[in-house]
C-alpha cells in the first residue's frame, strides 16, 4: 500500500493550460499517474496533449469521474477551485499554488469542515503527493525516490526531496512522500497524516520534517505518543532564524519563545522521537532505525 | 505587513470603531499645527514598530505650545531599539477611567478567528495571559458565520466588562473583527481598549498586520508599512518578488523554498559559518529571478562568498544555471572577487550543471551535497581555498 495517491489514482487539474500545470501534470501522466482530465474555464473541449480540458469541475466529475484534483491556478482563483472540486465529489484536493490569503485559506478549511467533510485537502503551498512507483500528484521529482517503507511527511517541498533523496542513497525507498505546506491553514496537519501512515501496511518508518512558526509540530508530538506505535524520525529547520522575522512561508514566523525550532525539537524528543539536527544526520538516524548501515552524519 | 500605530487607528476609523483624533506628522512645525487642530492637551507619540516606546521616552503628554516642541524635537529622529521615529502622532490626550485590552486574531491550531478580551489592559498582555489565565477571555470565532452581537456581548460580560459599557464593548469587539476580516488582518490588537469618564470605550493604541498575499485585494493598504525603516535591500527583494532577510553574517545563502533555505542557514551555521541572509527565490525560479537575487545577495557588502543550494521541483535546475550564468556576465569587479558554490539538484538538474560545466566560470565551485556545499563556502568565506572551481 502506500497513502493518498496510488494505481487507484483519477487526477484532474485546475490550471491545467497554464505554463506551470501543463509541464508537471504532463510530467505526472509520464510518471504513470492516470491523468484523466482538466479544467480551465473558458477552455473546454480542448486537450493538453490528448488530455481534455473540460469549463467546470462539474463537468469533469461527470465526464471522467476523478478521484484526486490538484490546483494549479493563481493564488486568487484557488479558494474556488478547491470548493468547486470539492462540491464535485472530489474526494483529494492536492494544492500547489503558493501565496493563497490567510483569509481565503481558512473559509475553504471550514467550509469543507462543514460542508464537504468527504474531500481531504492536502497543502495549499505544497508540493503534492508521492507514492513511488504507482503515482506522482505535484511537483515532487520523482526520479529521487523509489518505493519503500519509509513515509515521509513535511511542510516544506525543498527539504522533502532533500531528505528523501539521502534516504534513498542509503538504499531505502518511501511508500509515500506527502507535503503538507508551510502556509498559516494547510488542509491537512502532520497528525491527518501520521494516522495514515500508521494504518499503512507498507509504511514501517516515518519520517516527519517540520520548521518554525505554528504549533503543528508539537501537536504531532502527543499525537505520536499516544497513537502511533511505529518509529518516527524529525527534522526541524530554522534553528538560526532570527526571532520576529519572517523566513519565506506564511507559516514560519517565530515570536516569543513558542515556535522555534529548539522548541520543536525539545517537544518531539520528549516524546521519544529522534531528532536529526541536519536533513543528512535525519536520513542517517532513519536508515540506523531501519537497521540499515549506519550512515555517518558529516 | 506591519502597520504603524496611526495607520491601524485610521483603518479601526474606516470601520466605526472610535478613535481619539488625530494628525501623523514629520516635523516640530507641522506638530504644533497638529495640536492646535486637536486641542490640548495632547500626546505626542513616536510611530516605530516596535514595542517599548514609552519606557523609551517616545510618548509624551504636552499641555501647551513650549512643552510640544520641547516633546516633539525630542522624540522625532529618536532612536527606539534600531528603529528611527520618522513620523508622530498627535493626538488629544484622552480621560481614561478604565484600561481594557481587545484583538482578533489567526489560531492556527485551531484554524478559526480567536476573539480575546480582558479587562486588565494597558499592561503586557503575555504577562495576564500568564499570571492570571482567567482574566483574559478567548472564545473562537466561526469564520462562515462572523462575530455576532449576542456573542460580542457574551465576551463583554464574560470578561468582567462593566455593565454599563458591555455594549460599548461589544461594539468594538464586532467592529475590530470587521477590520481583521475586511482588511484581510492576521492580527487586529488594542491595548489599551480605554473607557472616558463619559463611558465612551475608545482604540488608544493599535496594532494591525496585514497579510501579504491578500494586498491585491485592498490598493488602499499597499502604500502602509513602515517603509522609512524597511532595509533597503528588503525593500528591493520585495520590488523583485524574492524572499530576503538580512542576516549579520558574511556568507550570502539563496535557495529555492522556505524550508530548504532555513535548512541551509541551519548547516552553514554547524559548519561554522555565518549566514549573511536568508533568500528563498521561491517556486519556478526563473533566470531573470535568479539573476536579481545575486545583485540582491552581493549588494551587501558584508557577503564574502556566496552559497546556491537547489534542489528543483518546481524550479527548474537549467533556468538557475542560466540565471547565474547571466549574472556573472554582469558582475563588476567586487561581484567576480566573490566566490560561488553550487549545488544542484532536481528537475532538470543534469542540464543545469552542463551548462556551468560549459560557462567554466572562473570563480563557481561545485558541490555534491548540501554539507559538502556548507563547508566549502565557508572555507572560502575565511579566505582558505575549497578545490578548483567547476
Amino acid at each position: 500500500m502506500s497513502v493518498l495517491v496510488d494505481e487507484s489514482t483519477r487526477l484532474c487539474v485546475a490550471g491545467i493550460t497554464g505554463r506551470e500545470g501543463s509541464f508537471h501534470t504532463l510530467n505526472n501522466r509520464r510518471y504513470g499517474t492516470n491523468v484523466v482530465g482538466g479544467v480551465t474555464p473558458g477552455k473546454g473541449g480542448q486537450d493538453v496533449e490528448g488530455i481534455p480540458v473540460f469549463d467546470s469541475w462539474e463537468q469533469a466529475a461527470a465526464e471522467v469521474q476523478p478521484n484526486t484534483a490538484m490546483i494549479f491556478v493563481p493564488p486568487r482563483f484557488a479558494a474556488d477551485a478547491i470548493l468547486e472540486a470539492a462540491a464535485a465529489g472530489v474526494a483529494l484536493v492536492v494544492t500547489i499554488t503558493e501565496g493563497i490569503p490567510a483569509h481565503d485559506e481558512l473559509r475553504v478549511y471550514n467550509t469543507l469542515v462543514r460542508d464537504f467533510p468527504g474531500t481531504r485537502l492536502i497543502g495549499p503551498n505544497c508540493p503534492g503527493v508521492l507514492s513511488p512507483g504507482k503515482a506522482n500528484v505535484g511537483i515532487i521529482p520523482a526520479a529521487f525516490f523509489k518505493r519503500g517503507n519509509v513515509g515521509v511527511v513535511s511542510r516544506s517541498g525543498t527539504l522533502t526531496y532533500q531528505i528523501g533523496n539521502e534516504i534513498a542513497q542509503a538504499g531505502f525507498g518511501c511508500s509515500s512522500i506527502v507535503g503538507i505546506g508551510g502556509d498559516p491553514v494547510p488542509g491537512s496537519s502532520f497528525v491527518d497524516i501520521l494516522e495514515l501512515f500508521e494504518a499503512d501496511d507498507e509504511t514501517e518508518l516515518v519520517v516527519l520534517s517540520g520548521e518554525i512558526g505554528g504549533s503543528a509540530e508539537e501537536e504531532a508530538a502527543d499525537y505520536i505518543a499516544q497513537h502511533v506505535s511505529k518509529p518516527v524520525v524529525a527534522y526541524i529547520a530554522g534553528f538560526t532564524a532570527p526571532a520576529g522575522k519572517q523566513m519565506g512561508h506564511a507559516g514560519a514566523i517565530v515570536s516569543g519563545s513558542s515556535g522555534t525550532a529548539a522548541a520543536k525539537a525539545q517537544a518531539l524528543e520528549a516524546k521519544g522521537v529522534r531528532v536529526g539536527r541536519t536533513p543528512t544526520e535525519t536520513a542517517a538516524i532513519a536508515v540506523e532505525v531501519l537497521g540499515g548501515a549506519s550512515v555517518s552524519a558529516a | 505587513m506591519d502597520l504603524l500605530e496611526y495607520q491601524g487607528k485610521q483603518l479601526f476609523a474606516r470601520h466605526g470603531l472610535r478613535v481619539s483624533s488625530g494628525k501623523a506628522v514629520d516635523s516640530v512645525e507641522a506638530a504644533v499645527a497638529a495640536a492646535a487642530e486637536v486641542g490640548y492637551p495632547v500626546v505626542v507619540k513616536a510611530q516605530v514598530l516596535i514595542g517599548g516606546r514609552g519606557k523609551a521616552g517616545g510618548v509624551k503628554l504636552a499641555s501647551g505650545e513650549s512643552e510640544l516642541r520641547e516633546h516633539a524635537r525630542n522624540i522625532l529622529g529618536m532612536d527606539i531599539k534600531g528603529h528611527t521615529v520618522h513620523t508622530v502622532w498627535i493626538e488629544h490626550a484622552s480621560d481614561i477611567a478604565a484600561e481594557y485590552y481587545a484583538s482578533v486574531l489567526l489560531d492556527r491550531a485551531a484554524k478559526k478567528p480567536l476573539v480575546m478580551f480582558s479587562v486588565e489592559g494597558g499592561v503586557d498582555i503575555e504577562e495576564v495571559a500568564e499570571k492570571t489565565p482567567e482574566k483574559l477571555i478567548r472564545a473562537h470565532v466561526d469564520p462562515l458565520e462572523g462575530l455576532t452581537r449576542e456573542q460580542a456581548l457574551q465576551i463583554a460580560r464574560d470578561g468582567g466588562a462593566d455593565a454599563d459599557v458591555v455594549e460599548g464593548v461589544a461594539d468594538a469587539l464586532v467592529a475590530l473583527y470587521e477590520v481583521w476580516l475586511q482588511e484581510d488582518a492576521t492580527l487586529a490588537e488594542i491595548n489599551p481598549l480605554i473607557v472616558t469618564p463619559d463611558r465612551e470605550v475608545r482604540a488608544l493604541d493599535s496594532k494591525v498586520s496585514l497579510d501579504g498575499n491578500a494586498l491585491y485585494r485592498h490598493p488602499e493598504n499597499q502604500s502602509l508599512s513602515d517603509s522609512e525603516n524597511e532595509d533597503p535591500l528588503e525593500r528591493r527583494a520585495k520590488e523583485e518578488g524574492v524572499q530576503y532577510v538580512k542576516l549579520d553574517g558574511d556568507i550570502g545563502i539563496l535557495g529555492n523554498g522556505a524550508g530548504l533555505v532555513m535548512s541551509t542557514l541551519d548547516v552553514v551555521a554547524q559548519a561554522g559559518g555565518r549566514p549573511a541572509n536568508f533568500l528563498d527565490a521561491g517556486g519556478g525560479s526563473n533566470a531573470e529571478k535568479i539573476r536579481g537575487a545575486v545583485e540582491l545577495i552581493l549588494a551587501n557588502d558584508a557577503v564574502k562568498a556566496v552559497l546556491f543550494n537547489i534542489f528543483g521541483g518546481i524550479t527548474r535546475g537549467d533556468e538557475v544555471a542560466e540565471g547565474l550564468i547571466a549574472a556573472f556576465g554582469e558582475l563588476d569587479e567586487h561581484g567576480k572577487s566573490i566566490p560561488f558554490v553550487v549545488r544542484l539538484d532536481g528537475t532538470n538538474d543534469e542540464q543545469g550543471r552542463k551548462l556551468l560545466r560549459e560557462a567554466a566560470l572562473p570563480n563557481v565551485y561545485p558541490a555534491a551535497t548540501m554539507n559538502e556545499a556548507a563547508e566549502k563556502v565557508v572555507a572560502l568565506a575565511s579566505g582558505r581555498a575549497a578545490g578548483a572551481p567547476a
